[in-house]
Parts: C-alpha cells; sequence; structure tokens
C-alpha cells in the first residue's frame, strides 16, 4: 500500500460569502504617506516592495500626507472631483435608462471612478489609452462629450459607431481612447505595440493599458509584459483589481502570488501598487509611470487597488456570490467621499457647495440625455441605417457584400 | 529580367515596400538579424535598421497583437508566422481584433497589416508543418486570403497586400519556395530559375487582390485550385490528356467569381482542389457559390479533391496529399458524367 499523502486539488475561495459577515482586517492597508516615493529612473530591482505596498496620498482625517502628494492643484482637485461626480451621476443615468429599455445593457463604474478620472489627467492629448470597458472616467476628464457617449449607448441615429458595438464599447481616437473590444486583454498587447510604434518612429506620445484583475490570467497579458519588456516599449500597463471577475473573487486569477502587481516583477518591469479609491494616490503614481515612458525609461506596471461596488454589469446580480454589506465593509472608503472631505478640509468645499455642484452635475447630464434621446433609443426614434452594417467591414466594399 | 526563387520574390517585396514607405515594419519570430527560418527576410534588417525589422519573443498572440497597436497608430506591418500551423495562439487577435478593427470604431481605426505564413505540405513536416487554415480565415469578416502559386504573382500581390488598407492573411505554399512542384514527389523539380514564371522585376509593381487567373486555357472542365493544387492540377491534366480550363483564384477573399461563373458556364464541369481538410474546407464554398451561379450550365455534379479529414500525417504523407493521380480521377469522373 503506498504510504505517501494522497494529491488535491486546491481551489482557492473567498473568505466571505452571501450571508457572513465581511471582515476586512486581514487586507493589510499601510497608513498613508507611508510609502517612498522612488527618483522615476530608479533601476526596477531597488523598487520591489512597492509590488507589496500600497501607495496611499489621503489619510481618514481627508489630509494629503506624504511623498507621493502634491501632484495637483486645489483647483485642479476640485475638477477632479467633479469629473468623479458626474461619471457617478452619468451611470445613474444609464443604470435607469436600460432598466427603462432605452438600451440593452450597461455597466457602471460605482467606487472605481478614481482611477480613470485621475489617471487621465496625468496623460497629454495625443497619448493612446487601451481601455477596457470600465474606463469611461478617461472621457469625462477628458472632455468627450457625454452627449456622444448616450449616443453611443442608445444606438441612435447619431451613434458615432453608426450601431454596430455593444452599448459602452465607445471609440474616440480624437480623445486618446481605443476602440473597446469586450472580449477581454486584448487590448493589453495591443497597447504595447501602439508605445512600439511611437518609439520606432521617435515620437514623444506614449500608450496605456488597462485590463481587470480577472483578465491578467489571458495570455495577453503574458504577452504584452514580455513585449513591453523587452522592447522597453513607453507605456503604462494598469491592472485594475477591482476584486471581482463577474462572480470570480480575484484569488482565482491571482493564484499563489502575493499581488497582481508582482507579475511584473519577472519582467524586470516596474511595478507598484496603489489606493485606487484615493484620487490624488491614482494621480500622482500615473504621473510617475507616464513620466517614465515620456523620458524613455520604459514600461510600468501598477495594480489599482479598488473595490467593484455594483453589479460587474446590468446582467449581474451580485448578491448571488458576495454579501450585500461586503462593499461597505471595504477599507479603502468610497473615492467621492475621501476625496470631497478633502477639498472640506483644505478649506475650498463644503457640504452645502457639495449638494449645489451634485444637482449641477445632475442637470448636466440630464440635459445631455434628453439631447441624445432626441436622436432616439434603442427601439424608438431614429435608428442607424441597414446600409450601415454592411459598409465599413473594409476600406472597399468588395463584390460579395454587394451582391 | 531577374530570375527569382518564391523567397527572393517575397522578399523583394518587402524590400521595396520597406523602401518605399517608412511606416512599413517587419517583423516575427527569426526575423531579424537571421533573416527568417526560410530566408524570407534575409537583409532586411541590415538594410532598414533593427528597429523596422527585428526578433519576437515566441508569442505569435504577441506579434499580432503589436502588429494591430501599431497600425493603430499609423504603421503597416507586415509580419511572418514561422509557419501557419503556428498562428492559432493568435487566432483571436485576428478575428475578434484586427479584422474589426475598422468596422466596430467606424473608420477611426483601421488595421492595414499583412500576416505571412508559409502554408501547405509536401515538405514530410508532419501536423505541425503541413496544414493548410485558409478556411479559418475565409470565414472572417473584415479579412483578406491570398495564395499565390508562383514568385511574380508572390511579389506583386504581397505589395498589393502590403499596400492594402485592411488586413490581408499572405499564404506562401512552402513547397512552392523554390519550384513549382507538381505532385509527384518521386521526380525532381523544376527550379524557378527555369520556370517562366521566375521571371520578376525588380522595383515596384502590385498583383491586384481579387483577380483570379486562368492558367491553362481550356473547354472540357474547369479546375479551381490555388498555391501547389495549380500545378498538380497541371500535371493530371496533361497525364489524363483532358483539355482543363485551370483558374489559379490567387485570392480567395474577396473571390474573383466572374472568373469561375464564365469559365464554368463555357465548360459546365467543375472540379474543386485544396490541400486542406474536405469538411467545410474553402471547397465547399466554392463549390455552393457554383452550383448558385451556373446551375442550369452543369452537365456534372462539381468535384472536390482535397486532404482527408484527418490530421495531416507525416509518414503518409504521399497518400494524404492530393496529388495528381487523384485529381487525375475526379477529372474523368467529372467528363463522364
Amino acid at each position: 500500500m503506498d504510504e505517501r499523502p494522497r494529491l488535491s486539488l486546491n481551489v482557492p475561495e473567498p473568505e466571505v460569502r452571501p450571508g457572513d459577515t465581511p471582515d476586512s482586517s486581514r487586507v493589510v492597508i499601510p497608513r498613508a504617506g507611508t510609502v517612498p516615493r522612488p527618483p522615476v529612473d530608479v533601476d526596477p530591482k531597488e523598487i520591489r516592495d512597492l509590488a507589496y505596498s500600497i501607495i496611499r496620498v489621503l489619510d481618514r482625517e481627508g489630509e494629503a500626507v506624504g511623498p507621493w502628494a502634491g501632484t495637483l492643484t486645489d483647483e485642479e482637485v476640485a475638477a477632479g472631483l467633479r469629473h468623479m461626480m458626474t461619471l457617478r451621476a452619468f451611470d445613474a443615468r444609464m443604470v435607469t435608462a436600460q432598466r427603462q429599455g432605452k438600451t440593452s445593457f450597461y455597466m457602471q463604474h460605482m467606487g472605481e471612478e478614481a482611477v480613470s478620472c485621475a489617471f487621465r489627467m496625468a496623460l497629454e492629448d495625443g497619448d493612446m489609452n487601451f481601455p477596457t470597458y470600465r474606463q469611461a472616467g478617461l472621457l469625462i476628464a477628458g472632455g468627450y462629450p457625454m452627449v456622444d457617449m448616450m449616443n453611443q449607448i442608445f444606438s441612435n441615429e447619431a451613434d458615432p459607431l453608426k450601431g454596430r458595438q455593444l452599448p459602452i464599447m465607445y471609440s474616440a481616437k480624437d480623445h486618446g481612447f481605443f476602440s473597446i473590444s469586450g472580449n477581454l486583454g486584448t487590448q493589453f498587447v495591443q497597447a504595447v505595440g501602439w508605445a512600439m510604434a511611437s518609439a520606432i518612429r521617435n515620437d514623444h506620445r506614449i500608450s496605456v493599458g488597462w485590463i481587470g484583475d480577472g483578465s491578467t490570467a489571458e495570455s495577453d497579458f503574458h504577452a504584452a509584459l514580455v513585449f513591453a519588456s523587452t522592447y522597453r516599449a513607453p507605456v503604462v500597463l494598469n491592472i485594475v483589481n477591482n476584486q471581482w471577475a463577474i462572480s470570480t473573487f480575484q484569488g482565482i486569477a491571482r493564484g499563489g502570488s502575493g499581488t497582481f502587481a508582482a507579475r511584473g516583477l519577472g519582467f524586470g518591469v516596474p511595478a507598484l501598487r496603489v489606493d485606487g479609491n484615493d484620487y490624488l494616490a491614482v494621480h500622482a503614481v500615473a504621473k510617475w509611470a507616464v513620466e517614465r515612458a515620456r523620458r524613455n525609461l520604459g514600461p510600468t506596471l501598477i495594480e489599482h487597488v479598488t473595490y467593484r461596488v455594483g453589479a460587474h454589469s446590468t446582467s449581474d446580480d451580485p448578491s448571488a456570490y458576495r454579501p450585500k454589506t461586503e462593499s461597505d465593509a471595504w477599507p479603502l472608503g468610497d473615492p467621492v467621499i475621501r476625496l470631497t472631505n478633502h477639498l472640506i478640509r483644505c478649506g475650498i468645499w463644503s457640504e452645502e457647495r457639495h449638494k449645489q455642484a451634485e444637482a449641477e452635475v445632475m442637470d448636466t447630464v440630464i440635459a445631455a440625455q434628453k439631447e441624445a434621446e432626441r436622436h432616439g433609443t434603442l427601439h424608438a426614434g431614429g435608428k442607424p441605417s441597414v446600409r450601415d452594417m454592411f459598409e465599413g467591414v473594409y476600406a472597399e466594399m468588395p463584390p460579395h457584400l454587394r451582391r | 529580367m531577374p530570375r527569382m526563387t518564391m523567397i527572393e520574390a517575397i522578399r523583394s517585396a518587402m524590400d521595396v515596400a520597406m523602401g518605399r514607405d517608412e511606416a512599413v515594419v517587419v517583423f516575427g519570430e527569426d526575423v531579424g538579424y537571421f533573416g527568417g527560418v526560410f530566408r524570407c527576410t534575409a537583409g532586411l534588417q541590415q538594410k532598414y535598421g533593427r528597429s523596422r525589422c527585428f526578433d519576437t519573443p515566441i508569442s505569435e498572440l504577441g506579434i499580432v497583437g503589436v502588429a494591430i497597436g501599431m497600425a493603430a497608430y499609423g504603421l503597416k506591418p507586415c509580419i511572418e508566422i514561422q509557419f501557419a500551423d503556428y498562428v492559432y495562439p493568435a487566432y483571436d487577435q485576428i478575428v475578434s481584433e484586427a479584422a474589426r478593427l475598422r468596422y466596430r470604431s467606424a473608420g477611426q481605426f483601421t488595421c492595414p497589416i499583412v500576416i505571412r505564413m508559409p502554408t501547405g505540405g509536401g515538405i514530410f513536416g508532419g501536423q505541425t508543418h503541413s496544414q493548410s487554415p485558409e478556411a479559418l480565415f475565409t470565414h472572417v469578416s473584415g479579412l483578406k486570403v491570398v495564395v499565390p502559386s508562383n514568385p511574380r504573382d508572390a511579389k506583386g500581390l504581397l505589395i498589393a497586400a502590403i499596400e492594402d488598407p485592411d488586413p490581408v492573411i499572405f499564404l506562401e505554399p512552402k513547397r512552392l519556395y523554390n519550384g513549382p512542384f507538381d505532385g509527384h514527389h518521386d521526380r525532381p523539380v523544376t527550379p524557378w530559375s527555369k520556370h517562366p514564371a521566375g521571371e520578376v522585376a525588380d522595383g515596384h509593381y502590385t498583383v491586384p487582390l481579387g483577380k483570379a487567373e486562368i492558367r491553362r486555357a481550356g473547354s472540357a472542365v474547369t479546375v479551381l485550385a490555388y498555391g501547389t493544387m495549380v500545378y498538380v492540377a497541371q500535371a493530371a491534366a496533361e497525364e489524363r490528356g483532358i483539355d482543363a480550363e485551370i483558374i489559379d483564384l490567387r485570392t480567395l477573399l474577396p473571390l474573383d467569381l466572374d472568373a469561375i461563373t464564365a469559365s464554368v458556364k463555357k465548360t459546365g464541369r467543375c472540379v474543386v482542389l485544396h490541400e486542406a481538410t474536405l469538411t467545410s474546407g474553402f471547397g465547399a464554398e466554392l463549390a455552393a457559390l457554383v452550383q448558385e451561379h451556373c446551375f442550369w450550365h452543369l452537365e456534372a455534379p462539381v468535384q472536390r479533391v482535397t486532404g482527408w479529414d484527418t490530421p495531416y500525417p507525416h509518414a503518409q504523407e504521399w497518400d494524404y496529399f492530393p496529388g495528381p493521380r487523384r485529381v487525375g480521377e475526379a477529372l474523368a469522373a467529372a467528363m463522364e458524367a
């Protein structure tokens, strides 16, 4: 008889499931301001610790502290808050519009607003993002017209993408926003290719790749890191770790490595973890990585630690797989509330001013929605033509499509 | 006029394209310093520098993925997949990304890339160096699919493909690299240096995509073929003494349907050839089109001669390969019906 222990399969499970009480005490969160800020030309080997820590700027009292603080003026921070509030209001209206049958599908950002809104402010016009479906803050903060976003969501006659794409799979080349695929992970390696092209042409522009925690398991992620590392591509590679890949907790994709950021270490790519619910920290880390890329120092991998408060999409119900109270227990708080508290503490914002801003933002969103709906919604009013379905498959329509 | 092998003609096409347009870049596995395992890119790195012709990691997904990003930037990558058999890791990038980018972004982003890959059997390459995956690409809206059969066409088609605004799958029949192979594996092959199609002009010229060419005019039966099978068809027709009209399709997508229907309406008979497996192969599309457009002219059922529906074998290569004997039998059957 074989005395050796029998093999068994390890299938990771989250610590809590529906009905359990969330316990965030095991999440190790360093105090704000405690993680050092290395020079951008640092040897990646010297900052391996940053792949296991969390860079934070805003402390519990709303004070911006430590070496990563101070990358934005008060006015810029106030504008940042407005971007996040706008995105939140936009989401709220569009989720409702989907429930009203004005579109087939929607994906909201609740809890993750800081990541894309703050990152956009570290980029220059001409840079190119290769986003996933949860970075609409890049468009909002970049000044892309909300009405065009809604026209796309409603697949109406004014849809810039002519009704061809699933709602929220925007494309806005002039705003540095690559066409969203919906095929997870594919854009990550394309971002590296865009950056390589910029380097081949001795340009100044850089690119930014985006991927979710779950999709880091795709081969595209690894190909992106190999190519970025080998050719020292001027690219910033972002992992948005919002803890959940639809119903699958992040431990399934992460496996035995301590963090997602740590994946960069084996490729010799500087890897940083940042508090994704801290607008100021995201901006500071983005600025650091963007400067590295711009100075031809190569790629950076950033893990944004955040939490998907909402459902994955309008087709998802998270209460089936995680405790309803888990988001309240999330230790990094809410990005909008945290930045609001910071501005109040700085003396340039108030509860009253905030309420007023919320109303203004909602008015702007509603006005945009009214304008978009004049062009139609998915099942009512103006819609793209059937001709739009056949055109644009090729530059020139081939005979078999003409017949 | 200079004489070139198909390898030299393909290299010349890339040389011409790189010389005319700085946006053209060439890369792939072993493509840079060494010049490719089939030598198709030899000398290009030396001539145009490492940033325009370079080696890549062994990641077909990565090669195609970065090419798409480069195309979105404004470059025109002409990339090599070392064997068509290796393309599958890149399939998602080709099908979901390259092919649809223009459409899904309403023309904001386009994907003018060429994906070159050696295709087909006849070199004792076994299942991983012999496949003909063209039907996996002709099924995809947004791609163009090209299969040249001689050096002159290979150069003109490749330049046309590089200049094309959309993604092109460029399948190079590796058994034709050094000479026209007619399927008689036990006989010597005439090198391209002694074949008229080995005369290849220096400099720039194009062969338009989407245009077939009649290789042998005839009146008895139409043979639809591409790549290596063009020569197998010629040998079979000659050996059987059948006055076949052999059409070299050259581009499978978009297809030159006018050339096909004109010929079949004349002959009333049609045999379709390819090395790839039978079921759901490109021959099925050809047979369907012929019956849709030429039904009242047909005197006999459309015949298909293809590889068997098995993985490509090693020792049994010549039992698998649709050689002149099997093609000749199909020609005879089409004539008898």
